[in-house]
């Protein structure tokens, strides 16, 4: 019989096998890439570091009873009656088991808490900028100093002490003597500089999103899940990435980011409004010589007939300006079918554009699905192209 | 703590001991050990110190830890069952929380020392798990951490499938097993020298059992024969079983008699802790604590509170016997310290609830069975009192898992494994069922196949390492 207290201060078995879980989140996440890029909880994190989001791979699946279709013995206050409702399921089938009666095996997720950044790495790690090309402004404010060399003369602020002890045991030794001492002008080493000029690359993104009557909360919450990480992505290589934000519906105009992602939607649609407006915004701010330009265009691909003839003339316009045109067709959520009416614009860009090699097309009927259209964009095409 | 503290806590002890000794418990030695919280719950998510390394434990003690550190839950005490017994106590503990905790560790102790279910139970098992945790940590450096780990998601998956009866078939072949020691061919003392080379071919050993695969079935214990006939596994894997089963030989005990445990425990400490001098102060501070154990939580069921209220009930019925008790069974009265003594040495949870959980219990405690009606609603159907008793046994039975058994081990002729579900009314959750199946498949090798019923209607889940069938 003791009681005993002792130094635990140097016990790390809990923490150490919590970084094996870990682990097995990170992997659980990187096989759930695809229902984690359009979460929720990342697009619309607004500046968080970290985000909650759901994987299921990290159950310990064990043969067990299913709870839902059992019997269970519980306890009441003393006032129950048989047909008393003690609880609610959320909704059936949903796997989220109500507070009161569902105990824990209704909760079949586990929620894993992503770090944002560490999240991007993970996805940016198979994507690539096709046609990455050179233009660059000559950028003053980032000229640097970087100590890489050694001379035998310099400022003495700047001397190397120690290798000039090593030079003055050398020299001895060569003198037969083993020892450090009486230095002489020969030992002095010092650091020296050089000034480097570092060249700052430059993307801009055109962001355009078809705002018509036709463009619902879904297709609007799929073009913005996009863009959110196209920035991210591109930030990653540039060092400056201007967006400029177009919508249109009959009529383009450059909007705020908010209004971007939050425009009520109304009118028909004229995509060519939007492609005159992009290469306006070129002409005037980004001249392609000094600028990387990515056009990104979400649309339902609902154009009038009469002006699928000019929107294909602008897109080629485009093209011929830019790195890569991205074209982004949204179904309806969950129409998983690829059915493609003949008119929708996607069909007619595959058919009739000039230049096909910078333009990417894709299709996206469902959340799931962006992570597939981002590859897509970003694949292994055009990377042997100038580099 | 202060040095102060400590002395005073010394003293409780050794008083708490004669008090309890004086109520005719029996239980082990007892050290007690003051920690902080991060190895209290440590302790607490792997059930005992110093095992082997996996992330569901790492996963557990996150959660505890992480709950703890938002003030939603805290353990005040965790016990080892084993000889002497270790408390361990939270250093942020106040006096009197220790003390209550240091009565309801020696309830534990006693009923560890004395229940007849853990009289097989290896009392050293904290060694035993550090040489498990060693070879554990050796497999991984040898194969890899992935695949030990991997390994032992496949294993966990299928623990609690062991017979927590094993030692009886136990017994039985222990004559055999000294008649082929026998037949070995001794070995000189330095024969093992010799045979580097033959250690290097056994990496795939083949099933350890010479024994037909066929002869003992069916087999309730998947663990072991899982590691005696699997056809694929090397003998670092099997050995990895064999130690998984060790420590589930070691839990099984504990989780058949959660309720009594607990209640035991309960019962115990309010009556040390009235015999003790408190103060009025510290007397209000122990009924807040003790009310907070053994209260009521509504819609579930608090084991604390169950078995307490049951063996109050137990202890009075067999002190002052109704007339018709005294006439029909004999009682003479004041026996109810014998017979919950008895019934502790004596019962499991499922035999506990089916004697001693009566009409008028089930009333007062307000028990009720409750299920899903039309997907939507958790609803109240039935209050009749041996129909609520006879459901929660059965909720217990095989402690409140599926009772799966080996069925065949050369299925289609084909070393396939087929395990069959002995349905007893509730169905099996499908979607875990197929990915426990994966499992399986990885620790057999082979096609493997579990029978079930789902719609009242017998079906057979099959995997064979691509994909998943069912007819």
């Amino acid at each position: 019989m003791s009681i005993q207290r002792n130094d635990w201060s140097l016990q790390r078995k809990g923490i150490i096998d919590q970084e094996r879980h870990k682990d097995r989140v990170k992997e659980a996440i990187r096989k759930n890439l695809g229902s984690i890029v359009s979460n929720e909880a990342i697009i619309l994190s607004d500046g968080k570091r970290t985000v909650k989001v759901p994987i299921r791979a990290l159950d310990e699946y064990k043969f067990r009873f299913n709870y839902q279709k059992g019997k269970h013995v519980g306890q009441g206050d003393g006032k129950t009656r048989v047909g008393d409702v003690i609880g609610h399921e959320s909704r059936p089938g949903s796997g989220q088991g109500s507070g009161q009666a569902g105990q824990d095996a209704g909760a079949d997720y586990y929620e894993a808490e992503v770090n944002i950044d560490e999240l991007a790495a993970l996805i940016f790690e198979d994507l690539q900028l096709p046609y990455l090309q050179e233009k660059a402004k000559k950028a003053v404010q980032s000229r640097k100093t970087q100590f890489n060399e050694i001379r035998r003369t310099g400022v003495i602020a700047n001397l190397d002490k120690r290798r000039m002890i090593l030079e003055n045991i050398r020299r001895n030794a060569r003198e037969g003597k083993a020892r450090f001492g009486d230095i002489k002008k020969e030992d002095l080493r010092f650091k020296t500089w050089e000034e480097v000029m570092r060249y700052e690359s430059n993307a801009v993104v055109i962001a355009m999103i078809d705002v018509s009557g036709s463009m619902g909360e879904f297709k609007k919450y799929i073009a913005r899940s996009f863009y959110f990480w196209m920035v991210r992505f591109l930030r990653t290589k540039y060092d400056n990435v201007d967006i400029v934000f177009i919508s249109h519906h009959t009529e383009a105009k450059e909007v705020t980011e908010e209004q971007f992602f939050t425009q009520g939607e109304s009118g028909g649609t004229v995509v060519s409004s939007a492609y005159q407006l992009a290469l306006d915004v070129i002409k005037q701010r980004y001249r392609p010589s000094d600028w990387n330009i990515y056009p990104f265009h979400f649309s339902d691909g609902d154009n009038y007939y009469s002006d699928n003839e000019e929107a294909v003339r602008l897109a080629d316009e485009l093209i011929a300006t830019c790195n890569l045109f991205g074209y982004g067709e949204i179904g309806e959520e969950g129409s998983s079918s690829y059915r493609r009416s003949s008119g929708a614009l996607l069909s007619i860009f595959s058919d009739r554009l000039q230049n096909k090699d910078r333009f990417v097309g894709v299709r996206i009927d469902d959340k799931e699905d962006v992570y597939p259209a981002l590859k897509q964009f970003f694949g292994r095409r055009g990377v042997e192209t100038p580099a | 703590m202060e040095d102060k503290e400590i002395k005073e806590l010394e003293k409780a002890v050794e008083q708490i001991w004669e008090v309890a000794r004086g109520f005719g418990l029996d239980p082990y030695p007892t050290n007690f050990e003051i920690v902080p919280a991060t190895v209290m719950y440590e302790v607490g998510s792997y059930a005992l110190p110093g095992r082997y390394s996996h992330w569901t434990f790492g996963k557990t003690y996150h959660r505890m830890k992480t709950m703890y550190d938002f003030g939603l839950s805290k353990i005040y005490e965790v016990v080892i069952n084993t000889n002497p017994a270790y408390g361990f106590l939270l250093e942020t503990n106040s006096p009197i929380q220790n003390k209550m905790v240091i009565a309801h560790v020696l309830g534990h102790v006693d009923f560890f020392k004395n229940n007849t279910y853990f009289s097989k139970t290896n009392r050293r098992m904290v060694e035993s798990v550090s040489t498990h945790t060693h070879r554990i940590m050796e497999y991984e450096f040898k194969h890899g951490r992935k695949n030990v780990e991997r390994f032992l998601d496949a294993v966990l998956s299928i623990e609690e499938h062991i017979d927590p009866y094993f030692f009886i078939k136990r017994e039985v072949p222990l004559a055999e097993e000294r008649r082929r020691a026998e037949l070995r061919p001794k070995e000189g003392r330095y024969d093992d020298l010799w045979r580097l080379e033959k250690a290097e071919q056994e990496a795939k050993a083949p099933p350890v059992d010479d024994e037909k695969p066929r002869e003992q079935l069916p087999e309730k214990d998947l663990l072991v024969y899982v590691m005696k006939h699997s056809p694929s596994l090397a003998s670092w894997q099997r050995d990895v079983i064999a130690m998984v089963h060790e420590e589930m030989e070691y839990f099984v005990p504990q989780m058949q008699t959660k309720i009594m445990n607990e209640g035991w425990a309960s019962i115990w400490h309010a009556r040390i802790m009235r015999e003790l001098d408190l103060s009025d102060n510290e007397h209000i501070e122990f009924a807040n604590l003790h009310s907070g154990v053994v209260s009521p939580q509504k819609g579930q069921l608090n084991p604390y509170y169950l078995g307490y209220k049951i063996y109050e009930d137990i202890e009075r019925r067999w002190n002052e016997p109704s007339k018709e008790e005294r006439e029909k069974f004999g009682r003479v009265g004041n026996e109810g310290r014998d017979k919950i003594f008895e019934v502790r040495e004596l019962d499991n949870d499922v035999s506990f609830l089916r004697n001693y959980l009566t009409e008028e219990l089930c009333e007062e405690l307000d028990l009720f069975v409750f299920e899903l009606v039309e997907e939507e609603d958790w609803t109240i159907t039935e209050k009749r009192w041996e129909r609520v008793r006879d459901q929660l046994v059965s909720n217990m039975t095989n402690f409140g898992f599926p009772y799966l058994q080996v069925e065949d081990g050369d299925y289609n002729g084909n070393r396939e494994l087929y395990i069959k579900h002995c349905y007893e009314g509730t169905e099996l959750d499908m979607r875990y069922a197929r990915k426990a199946l994966e499992h399986v498949h990885t620790l057999w090798g082979r096609p493997v196949h579990l029978e079930t019923i789902i719609d009242e209607e017998s079906t057979v889940l099959h995997y064979n390492g691509d994909e998943h069938g069912e007819d």
